[in-house]
């Protein structure tokens, strides 16, 4: 359904300016790319040949995978999660979001250390069984594993809060005449689950079209792997912007094929009653199978990788090395994540308003824009920044404003899709009736739309939030000198093979990320749980 | 919604206030040092100079290349003063843009030629070579080739690991082709993939697959092993120096380099000489889990370790590799290495 322009006016300006402002943040790193290949001489132009088509080819296979791995995984965990009587469901609807703060590059190292070629699970294998080599690891299944890891919250996420929202009448309904459960899940939910899914596959997509850590480790041939190598050998940007902007062209591809996808969806609640609660599904028997559903996803993802951790902590204790818990590093991460997700959240809602309330041309490109630039490697956005803040920032080049500036330009287009999702399930008809009453365009979306898109905000901004507590590249560029983060801490070690200090780290970060998982995701599920 | 709201200005708020706080103006004599050498291997040095001289240091640490990009990128504004690099590669190419001082020779003098930029801009602070490092339980060392084109023998098949991204490794492939010849190298590198060579993302990568066993021989750096003896101190693994002329041999350097933006050489250049100072020099050589080759103030390296004079890689100087890595790049990406 094209979305009705509400009442056929103008967008306001309060809300044109901020998403114009917004939309020129986040394509700062385009411009910066542009201002490269455009000097670049033709022998960077040169990068492009035959094997770069291989490149792009080996690239959307990657992103293929992955992609129907998190959905795979994500959806049916949201499902479990927010509409059965699955028990233990808010451990696992907080335990099934944490992947997502363990960097990539640490989850493969993790993945290796346990399926390696002599990772822990052959050396428990090899004694009983006898088995001398596991399959081949590196390469696409290795990249796929790790990448999965790192993603299918994404989809979880979004699928967890749409399905929250997913008004019950629809489904009573749909129930009432007839259909059976798994019908109405069909007919009725799936399709409302179609703009969150859909979101959350091209947060799926564009993440691994910027990953370089997990790429590296597993040894994939991914377009990003190929742009850090012009960096890393011939410290030459120009060549690296050419094989950039190769990567912004698949992105625009990316996200014509979402744009298609969910223009065929349609829905809308029927009423705004957002605080009702659906009937929940008693699973029966099913409750086995979905928990070992749950048991497996939780232990391959989270159990899995912090038990290699803590092997490797483990290991390190007869050495008589101190454990430290890097709290100060902790407090920083927590303060710049927080603060980025706020701003993150403020700057797309007037972004997806304008593209969903006011669809024209020029608000569909700048949404859109807004999400090019997170498929790009992290050290292009960092270094973008550092080329326009060391000439127009000035005083703020280096500090904390700009550093939170850089995580909210990297990271808008996950507050985007949380956001974006949530709209489109709000027929603009409630806004229209405010008005009819004799509201202002922007006091009904304030007072009518923001409070039912609330979970979409929310997820919004847990996203964007895990995401900057694990953030490098433009971390260790644009990070005030003395700055330390977790994931600048967790590097410091890795990059010396100190696996055993990274381990206190990264439980760091995972146990304080939870708290703040829980309280978007979790609690609602609590209230689910309890009786009444 | 109202108090999401608010929450969110509140923090907007506190990191603004923390942001005003930690941009505040730093004190005259304070050194901004870009370090792309890990903050394990230098801090306790500049620790040192402070302590010596009472001029602050401020270190930002990162990937060599990143930072060389990030002060091509500041050109005239960056704030840093000197440019501490892993490598040859990057400290090459920030000076060829013209973004290093020229240093005095008093300070070049102090290492020997072969380890001074070809213009003047950048010092080597130590050396590092490369080796065939082996699993000690698998393989007997006098079963390992002298020369780096030994490497194809069917004993090693499946057995060996490289890392084809490093730029160690690439400025080893770049001595192969000035010494052996352009088709030379590429038949050795088809060989070796033939041969069923493993590739790993890096240097700890190759010492961490060699003591699981996963793989007998890893090309390598040196000193990466002290690193990892220094955290597992029992690993069955052990160095094989290449020697003499052979282009398996090739040394690389860390070094440093003083901004032309600089305000304050003059204590930039303190620091240089500083790393170049005994102390310096002996803390990267002999310090617990270091191993690095010192280069000045006649500080020994590490014993066991071949000396220098006899680890001459293929007579290249370090500063005149850069031009030749993209043709070398070329050829690792032809032959499957690097896609």
């Amino acid at each position: 359904m094209t979305p009705r322009r509400a009442g056929g006016r103008r967008a306001p300006l309060l809300l044109a300016v901020p998403a114009a402002v917004t939309a020129g943040a986040v394509l700062l790193p385009l411009v910066y790319l542009a201002l490269r290949a455009a000097g670049a001489s033709r022998e960077a132009w040169a990068i492009l040949d035959a094997r770069t088509a291989r490149l792009v080819l080996d690239t959307g296979i990657l992103v293929g995978s992955v992609v129907l791995m998190a959905l795979l995984i994500g959806v049916p965990l949201a499902w479990l999660v927010t509409r059965t009587d699955l028990p233990g469901r808010v451990f696992w609807a907080v335990a099934a979001a944490l992947p997502l703060v363990i960097p990539s590059y640490v989850a493969a190292l993790a993945l290796l250390g346990a399926l390696g070629p002599r990772g822990l699970l052959q050396g428990i294998l090899e004694g009983p069984l006898g088995v001398e080599r596991l399959p081949e690891i590196y390469g696409l299944p290795g990249a796929v594993l790790a990448l999965t890891l790192s993603t299918y919250p994404y989809v979880y996420l979004l699928a967890a809060a749409a399905l929250r929202e997913v008004d019950p009448a629809l489904e009573e309904a749909a129930r009432g005449l007839g259909r059976s459960r798994w019908g109405v899940f069909r007919r009725v939910t799936l399709p409302a689950l179609r703009p969150s899914v859909a979101a959350g596959s091209l947060l799926v997509a564009l993440y691994v079209l910027s990953d370089f850590g997990a790429v590296s480790l597993m040894q994939y041939p991914a377009l990003t792997r190929a742009i850090y190598l012009q960096y890393e050998a011939l410290f030459d940007r120009d060549p690296a912007a050419v094989l950039a902007l190769v990567l912004v062209l698949l992105t625009a591809l990316v996200l014509l094929g979402e744009s298609r996808f969910r223009r065929r969806a349609r829905y809308h609640r029927a009423t705004a009653t957002a605080a009702r609660r659906p009937q929940v599904v008693a699973l029966g028997r099913w409750r086995w199978p979905a928990l070992a559903f749950c048991a497996a996803v939780v232990g391959a993802f989270l159990a899995l990788p912090l038990a290699v951790l803590g092997w490797w902590t483990w290991e390190a204790i007869p050495l008589g090395r101190p454990i430290e818990l890097a709290w100060r590093a902790a407090l920083n991460s927590a303060l710049a994540s927080a603060v980025a997700a706020a701003i993150a959240v403020a700057a797309a809602l007037p972004v997806v308003f304008l593209s969903a309330r006011h669809p024209a041309w020029w608000t569909r490109l700048l949404e859109r824009a807004s999400f090019t630039a997170n498929a790009l490697p992290g050290i292009v956005i960092a270094l973008a920044l550092v080329f326009f803040g060391a000439r127009y920032a000035g005083p703020l080049y280096q500090t904390l404003a700009l550093l939170v500036f850089a995580y909210v330009v990297r990271f808008l287009p996950q507050a985007l899709a949380a956001s974006g999702s949530a709209l489109r399930t709000v027929s603009p008809r409630y806004e229209e009736a405010a008005r009819g009453l004799g509201r202002g365009q922007l006091a009904a979306l304030w007072l009518v739309t923001a409070p039912l898109v609330r979970p979409g905000l929310l997820a919004g901004g847990a996203l964007v939030f895990l995401s900057a507590m694990k953030e490098l590249p433009a971390t260790l560029l644009l990070r005030p000198i003395g700055f330390e983060t977790l994931a600048t801490e967790i590097w410091t070690a890795t990059s010396i093979a100190a696996y055993s200090q990274a381990a206190p780290s990264a439980f760091l970060l995972i146990a304080i990320s939870a708290p703040f998982v829980w309280l978007l995701v979790g609690r609602r599920g609590a209230e689910l749980a309890s009786p009444g | 919604m109202r108090k999401i709201v608010a929450l969110g200005l509140l923090l907007a708020l506190t990191g603004t206030l923390v942001a005003a706080a930690t941009a505040a103006p730093r004190k005259d004599t304070t050194l901004v040092v870009y370090s792309g050498r890990a903050e394990s291997f230098v801090k306790p040095m500049f620790d040192e100079f402070t302590r010596l001289t009472g001029i602050n240091v401020q270190v930002r640490y990162g990937d060599s290349a990143a930072l060389a990009a990030t002060l091509l990128e500041e050109g005239t504004r960056t704030p840093a003063d000197v440019f501490f690099a892993q490598d040859a590669g990057a400290l090459g190419a920030v000076a060829s843009k013209g973004r290093l001082a020229i240093l005095p020779q008093g300070t070049l003098a102090r290492v020997p030629a072969r380890f001074r930029a070809p213009g003047k801009r950048w010092v080597a602070t130590s050396a590092r070579a490369r080796v065939a490092a082996y699993n000690t339980n698998e393989v007997r060392p006098s079963e390992l080739p002298s020369s780096i084109w030994g490497y194809t023998h069917p004993r090693w098949r499946g057995k060996v690991g490289l890392p084809p991204t490093n730029a160690s490794f690439q400025a080893m492939v770049t001595a192969m082709r000035l010494r052996g010849g352009e088709d030379r190298t590429r038949d050795w590198l088809l060989a070796m993939k033939a041969n069923d060579v493993k590739f790993y993302s890096g240097n700890t990568q190759i010492l961490a697959a060699l003591a699981s066993g996963e793989i007998q021989v890893g090309l390598t750096n040196h000193y990466y092993l002290y690193q990892l003896k220094e955290q597992r101190p029992t690993v069955p693994v052990a160095n094989h120096f290449l020697t003499g002329r052979d282009p398996g041999a090739l040394v690389n350097i860390a070094g440093m380099g003083i901004t032309t933006a600089s305000s304050q050489k003059a204590a930039a250049l303190r620091l240089v000489n500083f790393m170049l100072s005994q102390q310096a020099q002996r803390f990267f050589a002999r310090s617990p889990g270091r191993a690095e080759y010192p280069l000045a103030a006649r500080a020994r390296p590490r014993p066991g370790l071949p000396p220098l004079t006899r680890i001459q890689g293929a007579g290249i100087r370090l500063g005149s590799l850069g031009p030749q890595l993209q043709r070398t790049l070329r050829l690792l990406s032809e032959t499957g290495y690097t896609r």
